[in-house]
């Protein structure tokens, strides 16, 4: 049992922590929510190109999806062995999350430029605004994500983390995870449905 | 001062447990961890895969939003643990979902009825 669910003093019986993060990630599906909306809203409105079906490279951006996948199941396995008390086994897996979120990132900084280098900014036309606001919000919640995971690895390798406090990989896999599922909606109803 | 030494002081039980079934936690091994990786990564093949066929377009987002939803969920109830954790947790995320599908449901009126 995690001690994100056993029972705790707490008027709730749970981890104030816990409740905490997955109040934040609700509100943060409105977050993500209002800007996937706003660009459904105004992709077909831009006056002037370049257009959706001009940049977009649904082969490339597929690896980024997988690799963002992958790394959700890097993530739970980093929990499933600190749970287990194996905590060389969480520091691979974590490190390993964290490369490839990195990796995610470094396609997408790429991705930005093979745009800009066509002619969209965030300025060109709603296409452009929407899209790189959506897109980049996006980017830097998996920055902060990376940033996370990397400060728990150098916290675990002084000893600061142990099966009895196990919660906090578990936090930051919630985070971890949010980020992954807000890209499995942008992946398909950003890039695959284009009218 | 802690809720549990509050209480104490008051001579009031400890706070009361929940139902059985929220703390009854039984997190996947990795064993299962990979296959739902295997299967989310099969279903973005499919998805892909269906992005390149020649089908009509209605259908085509019908069948994506669907594969999306099915990933949402792996992830979500799996990864997330919503499956198995307090039902407080799922309550306070579909709230935060019930919020957006408000949301988009606002927008695609705004749309006469076509978002996608």
């Amino acid at each position: 049992m995690s001690a994100g669910t056993q029972h705790l003093e707490t008027s709730t019986g749970i981890d104030n922590k816990k409740l905490l993060m997955w109040l934040f990630l609700a509100s943060d599906c409105l977050f993500f929510g209002s800007f996937i909306a706003a660009y459904l809203l105004y992709r077909d409105r831009s006056l002037v190109g370049p257009y959706p079906e001009d940049l977009f490279d649904i082969p490339f951006t597929s690896v980024s999806a997988f690799v963002l996948l992958m790394s959700s199941v890097s993530m739970v396995l980093a929990l499933a062995a600190i749970q287990k008390g194996n905590v060389r086994g969480m520091q691979v897996w974590l490190l390993c999350t964290a490369l490839l979120g990195a990796l995610f990132i470094a396609g997408q900084a790429y991705e930005f430029t093979e745009f800009n280098h066509e002619g969209l900014s965030l300025s060109t036309n709603l296409f452009g605004t929407t899209f790189f606001v959506l897109t980049g919000f996006h980017g830097a919640h998996v920055t902060v994500g990376i940033v996370i995971l990397l400060s728990l690895f150098v916290y675990s390798l002084r000893g600061g983390i142990q099966q009895k406090n196990s919660l906090n990989i578990e936090l930051a896999g919630l985070y971890w995870h949010f980020v992954d599922i807000v890209w499995i909606v942008i992946f398909t109803l950003i890039y695959l449905v284009q009218p | 001062m802690t809720l549990a030494e509050y209480r104490k002081q008051k001579g009031e039980p400890p706070t009361p447990q929940h139902a059985p079934e929220a703390h009854e936690e039984h997190h996947p091994g990795p064993l299962e961890y990979l296959q739902i990786g295997a299967i989310l990564f099969i279903i973005t093949a499919v998805e892909v895969g269906l992005y390149y066929l020649d089908m009509s377009y209605n259908a085509l987002v019908a069948i994506l939003i669907v594969l999306s939803l099915a990933k949402f969920s792996l992830v979500v109830l799996w990864f997330m643990h919503l499956k198995f954790d307090n039902r407080l947790f799922a309550m306070l995320f579909a709230t935060g979902l019930l919020g957006t599908a408000i949301l988009f449901a606002i927008v695609i009126a705004a749309q006469r009825g076509s978002l996608v």
